[in-house]
């Protein structure tokens, strides 16, 4: 089985799109000529091969790219646009707020945007808080846009490439920790469809539920559990919307338990829905109430001692599964 | 002036003339209370910017504003479907969804109406690269007024069109207020077009209330848009005659400046000049109030005669498939429905 980086997965849903089909372009901030001379960055080498007509470097201009993004699409092509940095969406938050996600909506269902935005995201690269906030709960709060945020090569290639040719919105959320860790991908055309999780590793005592680099952080903490007899069920959410509201339900049918884990903040977290659903839709089901493993409530610190410790890690999950037990 | 142009100099005077009718209807019935939800935001006094919608040629795409009402009806948008969805009807060209601020019109290639101010240059400029992308001859006339030429989005897609080269033409229709706020507290430069020259694009300013003026200047800067040239700035000094919307009486502005306003009306301005010029006679230019009234009276009727959608579909079009299951919607990953074309 042939494995790749992250970043090198990213790198071939892209080249595999434009190849596929010439409506595809990308636009960002470096993803022509970059920085950072990186062979496994997600858009390496794709310049010198698709040329500077559909790979685009833009001024620094957040709203102009997104916007960019937006009236491309209208017209009928199919942007991808790069926002370097999670906290710098921001930046572009009307477009993709008020325009991206309203246009079909407004219009009586008379302006599609078929709009991939990707971005960079995670918290542990010592870059501080305006390059580390994990902002999902904002998007996923903009009815008409999509979000994906995979955790593993394969399924950053698959959801990717599932968001480019999804008639609707999607942003696409890539966990900059995963550029550089390897995992089988699959060659060719292969996608993986927006609305489905997957279940990470199966299990029979607690459902945990994660996206990104989080799923990692679940399983760590299922292995670990495992020596104590305690089965953990991982679920991949992989699409936050729509979110799989039957695999989540599942699930917890089998367990009786749910966690959910993010690195983003807890309060208003992506995690309070999805314990909102589990409260709402399964409460008969539960042998204990739920659980949210997350950030504090407080930008991400510099310090890497800081870091280390805000950032939700297996300990405090086995910590939370422990305390349903 | 060749037959040509006086068929031209007519066709902008009707279609000031109905701009003017439909809205004053508008007028009309926002005073009669309950007639129309929502606010009305209209463009009495600035009809002239219709001839710098008079420039683009059908493939063209026009990203307009919340101050729309002239510019879509220019364009040819039908004064019943806009009628309907001003009142909020099944019928109106967005079923209900828009209202009168972000009239949606994809028949007419208005694809993107936002009443977030600002907010169009930056898709427009989207809009403009799709065209050029594609090798295409047709170019993107956003418009947009002196407030939203301070917003960050404005500057961001001009640089952009500059340095990319786009067929964007942008129509900056200085009405002097941006809310109750006169340009000279919100504006500090020599002329917006001096600004926007300074992005490295052609930039005029001509009067926005001289239909000729603005069609002439549009036409050479959508000319040169069109080759090529890159995008191109056109500012019109006009003024606005009634308040942000209906329900500002305007007890901020002098009575005075409104008076010497109104003396300057484009189109009382513009009728005369046809008809000193015999473009126009008395009787075509009555020709044009009474056919423009039947419209405007046909619209409400049709409008009124609409039936209101119903409360459930509220939930439709927020995404591909419908769904009245919010987040949740089933979705397609595979699906290509989307059209290479404009207009789709």
């Amino acid at each position: 089985m042939r494995t790749l980086f992250g970043g090198q997965a990213v790198n071939e849903a892209l080249a595999l799109a434009m190849e596929m089909d010439p409506r595809v372009f990308l636009a960002g901030e470096g993803v022509g000529v970059s920085i950072h001379d990186n062979p496994m960055g997600p858009t390496h080498g794709l310049l010198e091969r698709f040329g500077p007509r559909r790979v685009r470097d833009t001024p620094v201009s957040e709203a102009a790219i997104a916007g960019l993004g937006v009236g491309a699409a209208t017209l009928g092509l199919l942007p991808v646009v790069e926002i370097m940095f999670f906290p710098f969406v921001t930046l572009a938050s009307d477009m993709l707020i008020n325009h991206a996600a309203k246009f079909r909506y407004l219009s009586g269902g008379r302006t599609p945007v078929p709009l991939t935005v990707r971005v960079k995201a995670g918290v542990g690269f010592q870059a501080g808080c305006h390059h580390s906030h994990n902002l999902e709960a904002w998007m996923a709060h903009a009815p008409g846009l999509k979000l994906v945020f995979g955790s593993n090569p394969a399924d950053m290639k698959g959801l990717l490439l599932s968001a480019i040719f999804d008639p609707d919105p999607v942003m696409v959320v890539e966990e900059l920790g995963l550029y550089r860790a390897r995992g089988v991908v699959p060659e060719g055309d292969v996608r993986v469809p927006l609305g489905k999780a997957a279940v990470a590793r199966e299990g029979s005592d607690v459902t945990v539920a994660a996206y990104g680099g989080a799923v990692r952080t679940a399983l760590e903490a299922a292995e670990s559990l495992a020596e104590e007899g305690v089965s953990l069920e991982v679920l991949d959410l992989r699409t936050l919307v729509p979110l799989d509201r039957g695999a989540v339900l599942a699930s917890v049918s089998r367990t009786g338990r749910f966690v959910m884990v993010h690195d983003a903040t807890r309060f208003c977290g992506y995690g309070a829905e999805v314990a909102a659903l589990v409260a709402e839709e399964a409460f008969s089901e539960l042998k204990a109430p739920v659980r949210r493993v997350a950030a504090p409530d407080a930008p991400v610190p510099f310090a890497p001692t800081q870091e280390r410790f805000y950032k939700p890690g297996a300990a405090d999950v086995v910590a939370a599964v422990r305390s349903l037990m | 002036m060749g037959t040509a142009s006086s068929h031209r100099r007519l066709e902008i005077l009707r279609s000031m003339i109905l701009v003017r009718a439909f809205e004053d209807r508008l007028t009309e019935m926002s005073r009669q209370g309950d007639c129309l939800p929502g606010m009305q935001i209209l463009s009495t006094g600035q009809e002239a910017a219709v001839a710098a919608v008079r420039v683009l040629r059908e493939e063209d795409v026009l990203v307009t504003n919340h101050r729309s009402h002239a510019h879509l009806l220019a364009r040819g948008a039908d004064a019943r479907g806009l009628m309907a969805e001003i009142m909020g009807k099944a019928t109106g060209v967005n079923q209900g969804k828009s209202g009168t601020l972000h009239l949606i019109v994809p028949e007419v290639n208005a694809l993107m109406t936002s009443t977030v101010v600002g907010a169009g240059p930056p898709m427009a400029a989207g809009a403009a690269f799709a065209q050029q992308y594609r090798g295409e001859e047709s170019i993107t006339a956003v418009f947009f007024g002196d407030g939203a030429a301070a917003e960050g989005s404005v500057h961001e897609a001009m640089n952009l069109a500059a340095v990319w080269k786009l067929p964007l033409l942008f129509v900056c229709e200085n009405n002097r207020w941006a809310g109750a706020q006169p340009l000279e507290v919100h504006f500090a430069g020599e002329s917006l077009a001096a600004r926007a020259a300074s992005y490295g694009m052609v930039a005029e300013t001509v009067d926005g209330n001289d239909a000729d003026a603005v069609y002439e200047a549009a036409a050479r800067l959508a000319g040169g848009t069109r080759r090529g040239d890159g995008p191109a700035f056109l500012e019109l000094l006009t003024y606005r005659m009634h308040g942000h919307s209906e329900s500002d009486h305007q007890r901020y502005v002098d009575p005075e400046e409104l008076r010497l306003w109104a003396r300057r009306d484009p189109i009382e301005t513009y009728v005369t000049r046809l008809t000193e010029e015999a473009v126009c006679t008395g009787p075509q230019g009555e020709a044009m109030q009474r056919e423009a009234a039947e419209i405007v009276a046909d619209a409400v009727a049709y409008a009124e005669a609409s039936p209101h959608p119903l409360p459930e579909a509220a939930l439709d079009h927020v995404w591909s498939r419908d769904s009245r299951q919010g987040g949740n919607a089933p979705t397609s990953p595979h699906s290509r429905e989307v059209s290479a074309s404009p207009g789709a």
